[in-house]
């Protein structure tokens, strides 16, 4: 395998010149790429879901691959999420490395004993006799007007199991990179991708036209193999004020609301929940003193309560404020109030203006 | 723990001369650019199958879920055993549900194509799985359908402006904005809430229907899922369920062809029909010709009478085509022949009825166009009256405190504070 390429750090534009053989792609063009380029090294990956095949899957992440690399390795399944999961953990127990999709999050929950009693169990069982070297990839998140059953968050179900990994990318170069490492990882990943920026980055506002991903620095993406290491987050801003920690579509509401306030924060985009990178995080907070936790899933028992936990057992005498989270409401997704909804910038404002305060 | 060897300790299998092991993947007859073919369907003819009686057991009549039941033939004269002799009143109603059904998705198709709601779908070319349906069943039988069975409703005479309030998410939908499009609740009508997650009301239509039996009712319960949801477990659990118990339910598989771009080959259809899964549990199955509305009816009827005469459940599969995209987010023509929907050799189900009505003459060209106009004006006029409700996404909605409202019966205290929350900060931001 050839060598890792270390994660872009703040000074983006600098990076995505670098990059060999880079091409603008949005989200769901990286994510195929990552698929055929791991698929072309890799006889043993294989990619399954439904939809996924012939017609290459109903946001197209996978169009094309069927074509190149025959039914054998990108085949249509029956509709059973279930079954689906627990094929891919028998497929991978024989030593392939399937890929299966999930169409929606909000439909992982069928397969939800194959994830988390199977997949996630199987190498502590068996010792290390079997493993489960599947990555599941499932649009999540809402913003596209989707009701409740084409907008959930349910990364907070997974982090709470021991055993799998959680990765959410929040650009087209880090899809990819993220989607390699997680095929090539052995052990059970599940692999967010938020829909609602497949196409371009949300800046949270909804009412103004939808932008693409086109002169976008990290739409800058190396055609070829390289890897972004689970476990390692990335700066998405640098600053000096206040450190908020997000992943996925949040990242792009919170850079933006950051730079309508003015405040020097430092942004940081986990990437991977599990395993978390505590020491970008620590380090962060230590320097601003001060932290804001931003995610669409909703707030009790999310994944910004361990976060929060996490920043005040190794923090806390560095703390000015109290830490906040700005997170979705306790309730199911809704379909006409999804702007009420939905954790945006006047929300977010009103928390970094409360932290500013202390 | 080691596997089986051979004395020199190769795998037992290495080194004997066996064929490589292959790989089935399905593959529909047509894809887009290539001509449709529909030749491998055995249809019988119109009036073929036999009826066996309401109380046969499972067991005596197997064959006829391999067999398709037709009343209507070519000529569109409602012929042998399963004929239902229907009075022309009925006829002319069904035929009236079911344009009104088909008129209903046009105009709603429509209205999100001018961005006035997020989504559609339409049941065209599977109305008659719906109306013959309803018509079949009492008004008070329960019922636990999928997003394709909007026909119901509209048979049971339920308000089309309520529907279209839902479907445009306004300040006058009933279920306060919170679902998609199209996934109705009117428990009036007997219609249970529609889930977005595939299958899971078949089971729940099972536990009603044990309900109604454990408490000594005399109402039914039927549930409809799509032929690509037969893979879901949900459907194998409702199957055990009702055959363990007998529970007074039929269960209908719409078998449209396509499950969005998965042929019904990625159910199961390559090797069995969709009715055939009764056997196996053993269940009453009954295979019927989707697309002709008095064949349903029939078949509906005889499950009905049976689940009443504690007879136990039916599993019916409707053979019928998805004449458009699955949803307005969908374009079939990516995935599949366009020729299809022509060719389909069962025809429409409406110009079939219309043509059975034509000639018992009960019915002309000329009613049936000044029906067609009729049903298009007040469609129309349900659009612009709901229409004063708001459409999705401009202003008139609920008030945004009901969004915190029915996660509970009480509102728990974190629930209080969020919602106050969410209104202190919207006024914060003069919104
Ligand atoms: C649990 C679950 N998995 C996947 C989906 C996505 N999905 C919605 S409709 C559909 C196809 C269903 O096909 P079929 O059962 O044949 O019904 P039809 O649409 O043809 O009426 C799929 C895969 C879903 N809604 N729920
Ligand atoms: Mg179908």
């Amino acid at each position: 395998m050839s060598e890792a390429i270390e994660p872009v750090a703040a000074s983006a534009v600098v990076n995505a010149e670098s990059r060999v053989d880079a091409k603008q792609m949005n989200m769901i063009q990286a994510i195929n790429s990552a698929m055929d380029v791991m698929m072309d090294r890799d006889p043993d990956v294989v990619v399954m879901g439904e939809d996924v095949g012939y017609f290459g899957g109903v946001f197209r992440a996978t169009a094309g691959l069927q074509q190149k690399y025959g039914k054998n390795r990108v085949f249509d399944t029956p509709i059973t999420e279930c079954g689906i999961i627990g094929v891919a953990v028998g497929m991978g127990a024989y030593g392939l490395r399937p890929v299966p999709e999930i169409q929606f999050a909000d439909y992982i929950y069928p397969a939800l004993d194959q994830l988390v009693s199977e997949a996630a169990r199987l190498r502590y069982r068996s010792a290390g006799e079997f493993i489960s070297p599947l990555t599941v990839r499932s649009p999540f998140g809402g913003g596209i007007f989707g009701g409740q059953t084409h907008s959930q968050s349910p990364e907070g179900i997974f982090t709470h199991v021991s055993g799998v990994k959680t990765v959410i990318p929040s650009t087209p170069y880090d899809a990819k990179g993220l989607l390699i490492a997680a095929i090539e990882d052995n052990d059970p990943v599940i692999f967010f991708e938020p829909k609602r920026i497949y196409n371009g980055p949300f800046d949270g506002h909804y009412d103004t036209p939808a932008k693409s991903w086109a002169g976008h620095p990290e739409a800058q993406v190396p055609q070829g193999y390289y890897r972004i290491p689970l476990g390692k987050a990335r700066i998405a801003r640098a600053g000096e004020a206040l450190t908020i920690l997000c992943y996925g579509t949040m990242v792009h509401v919170v850079e933006n609301t950051v730079a309508a306030t003015g405040v020097d924060a430092e942004i940081l985009d986990l990437r991977t929940l599990v395993p978390l990178d505590i020491e970008a995080i620590e380090t962060s907070v230590k320097k601003t003193g001060r932290c804001l936790i931003v995610h669409e899933a909703t707030r009790t028992s999310g994944f910004g309560a361990e976060l929060l936990s996490q920043v005040q057992e190794r923090c806390f005498y560095h703390l000015e404020a109290p830490i906040e989270r700005v997170t979705g409401f306790d309730t199911p997704y809704p379909h006409s109030l999804e702007w009420a909804y939905f954790p945006g910038p006047v929300r977010i404002r009103e928390a970094i203006t409360k932290i500013m305060k202390d | 723990m080691t596997g089986p060897e051979d004395s020199d300790g190769a795998p037992a299998s290495a080194g004997r001369n066996l064929p490589p092991l292959r790989l089935h993947v399905p593959e529909p007859p047509a894809r887009p650019g290539e001509s449709a073919d529909f030749t491998h369907f055995d249809i019988p003819a119109a009036g073929s199958q036999p009826r066996p009686d309401e109380a046969a057991q499972p067991a005596e009549m197997r064959e006829m879920a391999y067999g398709l039941i037709r009343v209507l033939d070519e000529d569109g004269r409602a012929v042998g055993a399963w004929n239902p002799k229907l009075p022309p009143e009925t006829l002319l109603r069904m035929l009236r549900y079911m344009a009104l059904t088909r008129a209903f998705d046009a105009r709603m198709f429509r209205a999100q194509r001018q961005g006035k709601t997020s989504f559609y779908m339409k049941s065209t070319g599977e109305e008659a799985v719906s109306i013959g349906a309803a018509l079949a069943l009492a008004r008070d039988d329960m019922c636990f359908p999928s997003y394709r069975q909007q026909g119901i409703l509209i048979a049971r005479d339920w308000p089309i402006v309520d529907m279209m309030n839902q479907i445009y998410s306004n300040k006058g939908d009933r279920l306060k904005g919170r679902q998609l499009p199209i996934m109705y609740s009117a428990r009036d009508a007997g219609f249970f809430s529609i889930s977005g997650n595939l299958t899971t009301q078949y089971p729940q239509a099972v536990g009603w229907a044990m309900a109604s039996a454990a408490r000594g009712d005399t109402r039914i319960a039927a549930t409809w899922c799509g032929e690509g949801s037969t893979a879901e477990g949900d459907f194998h659990s409702a199957c055990t369920f009702a055959s363990v118990y007998r529970a007074p339910v039929i269960m209908n598989v719409v078998n449209n062809q396509w499950a969005i771009s998965s042929f019904s080959g990625f159910a199961g259809a390559e090797s069995t029909t969709f009715a055939a899964r009764a056997i196996g549990y053993g269940i009453a199955g009954l295979r019927v010709d989707g697309n002709d509305v008095l064949a349903v009816y029939a078949a509906m009827r005889w499950a009905a009478d049976r689940a009443r005469a504690n007879g136990g459940p039916t599993l019916i599969e409707h053979f019928t085509y998805r004449v458009e995209g699955h949803s307005t987010s969908d374009d079939p023509s990516a995935y599949r022949s366009a020729e299809e929907s022509t060719l389909w050799p069962l025809g429409d189900p409406i110009a079939r009825l219309k043509q059975h009505c034509i000639a018992q003459g009960i019915w002309d060209d000329e009613r049936h166009a000044a029906m067609d106009r009729e049903l298009a004006e007040m469609v129309r006029d349900a659009a612009r009256e709901a229409e004063k409700n708001g459409i999705l996404g401009h202003g008139l909605h609920h008030p945004m405190e009901t969004l915190f409202e029915d996660v509970f019966e009480d509102m728990p205290w974190h629930l209080k504070e969020q919602q106050q929350q969410m209104l202190d900060e919207w006024k914060a931001a003069g919104l």
